[in-house]
């Protein structure tokens, strides 16, 4: 931070770029997840692998069933009140809820696909212990493969390894099988992409839109490698192609730091 | 230097893939895989943290036990059966010559 600290610039953090526009005037509008608006000539992107989202289960119509009944977080428990809850999963995100929201849902069950848990011991004993009392339903040896129901979820598919296929009824399928990191709303930006990454022009790192650039792990080109040194390397040349763009009418000058410091500030 | 080792890959089209595997430069089953350009991420870097580089082991080699971390990771990942194992975790030695391994599909 103290080194960016003598250019001064502005930080939107905690929130995620979620759409680019162009405006009338020909500059660039980022918009965020929470509304922030940013007007600028030029972007750089440099989103690395993207951002972490819940790594979802392969089932055919899980998307189908989003905001119908499959809730890949735990935003707010009481949400789950009084419902029955059928949570996947057996890492300590899967204990932890389930040993939370035995106390909330009218009717718990955990599936998991070994027997044993991986978890914090604690939370392992706590949940072992909650289904013995029956306060839950423990299912192991097991993997959730379907979800039915006719506008709302009503009941997941379970597979189990020795009895074969059945049905539990549910209100509410939580698969906690953690994150993983996507490109996200970077992908849909109209950019030219290559397995995940943006297609970018080695001369000075643009992409195929005149005034977006791609640095970093975001970006992919012949003989790419994601390195922090590169990353650098490539962020130098897109910056003096970007003041090309953002200044038409100066003349960009080539100065050491060590030389000459920087303006403002004692050398 | 040491000889290379064979270590068969089936990608996800069922494709053959016959691999010389240098014994002598600390690399993993993920890394060969990156190393002959098949369709492995290896995003975490090999740490036991994405499963990119899971990995169906075809052959009756024994294999050193998976640790706590490896074991971690698979019970987050999909499409897990009683052969499954990290390429990244699998660490290429003398004892792995005619290793012969399957990619786990990719999930979302
Ligand atoms: C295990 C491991 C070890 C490594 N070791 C080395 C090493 O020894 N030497 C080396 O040089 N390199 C190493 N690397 C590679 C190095 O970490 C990367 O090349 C580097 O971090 C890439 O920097 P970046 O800024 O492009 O992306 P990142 O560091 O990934 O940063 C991207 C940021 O963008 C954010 N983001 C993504 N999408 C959005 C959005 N839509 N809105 C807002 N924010 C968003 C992300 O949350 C993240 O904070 C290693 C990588 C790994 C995984
Ligand atoms: S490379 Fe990430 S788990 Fe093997």
């Amino acid at each position: 931070m103290n080194q960016i600290l003598p250019f001064n610039p502005g930080f939107t953090l905690g929130e995620r770029a979620e759409h680019l526009e162009k405006q009338a005037d020909g500059r660039w509008c980022v918009t965020t997840s929470r509304g922030t608006k940013h007007l600028a000539p030029v972007v750089f992107i440099a989103g690395g692998l993207g951002s972490f989202e819940p790594r979802k289960p392969p089932i055919d119509n899980i998307e189908y069933f989003e905001d119908k009944g499959v809730e890949y977080f735990v935003r707010y428990p009481e949400f789950f009140k009084d419902r029955r809850v059928v949570i996947a999963g057996g890492g300590d995100s899967a204990l932890d809820w389930t040993i939370y929201l035995a106390e909330v849902a009218r009717e718990l069950t955990l599936v998991h696909r070994r027997t044993e848990f991986r978890g914090a011991p604690d939370s392992v004993e706590k949940v072992q212990e909650l289904a013995k009392s029956g306060k839950i339903k423990l299912i192991t040896n097991a993997q959730v493969t379907g979800l039915h129901g006719n506008g709302k979820l009503d009941g997941v598919v379970i597979q189990h390894d020795t009895e074969g296929e059945f049905t539990v009824e549910t209100d509410y399928f939580v698969p906690l099988f953690g994150l993983t990191p996507k490109l996200g709303p970077i992908a849909e930006w109209g950019l030219e992409l290559d397995k995940n990454a943006i297609a970018v022009n080695t001369l000075d790192y643009s992409t195929n839109i005149q005034g977006i650039y791609a640095i970093g792990d975001v970006n992919t080109y012949p003989g790419k490698l994601k390195l922090i040194l590169c990353g650098f390397h490539e962020a130098t040349l897109a910056c003096q192609s970007a003041f090309k763009v953002a200044r038409p009418d100066q003349k960009l000058s080539f100065k050491y730091t060590t030389v000459t410091g920087i303006e403002g500030l004692p050398l | 230097m040491k000889e290379d080792i064979k270590i068969t890959v089936f990608d996800r089209d069922n494709e053959r893939h016959d691999l010389d595997a240098p014994t002598d430069m600390g690399m993993n089953v993920m890394e060969l895989c990156k190393a002959y350009e098949l369709p492995v991420e290896g995003t975490c870097g090999g740490m036991a943290l994405c499963a990119s580089c899971h990995v169906y082991v075809l052959s009756n080699h024994i294999l050193p036990e998976p640790t706590d971390d490896e074991l971690a990771m698979l019970d987050q990942a999909f499409f897990v059966q009683d052969n499954s194992r990290l390429g990244c975790q699998l660490k290429i030695r003398e004892e792995m010559d005619g290793l012969e391994v399957k990619l786990a599909p990719v999930s979302q």
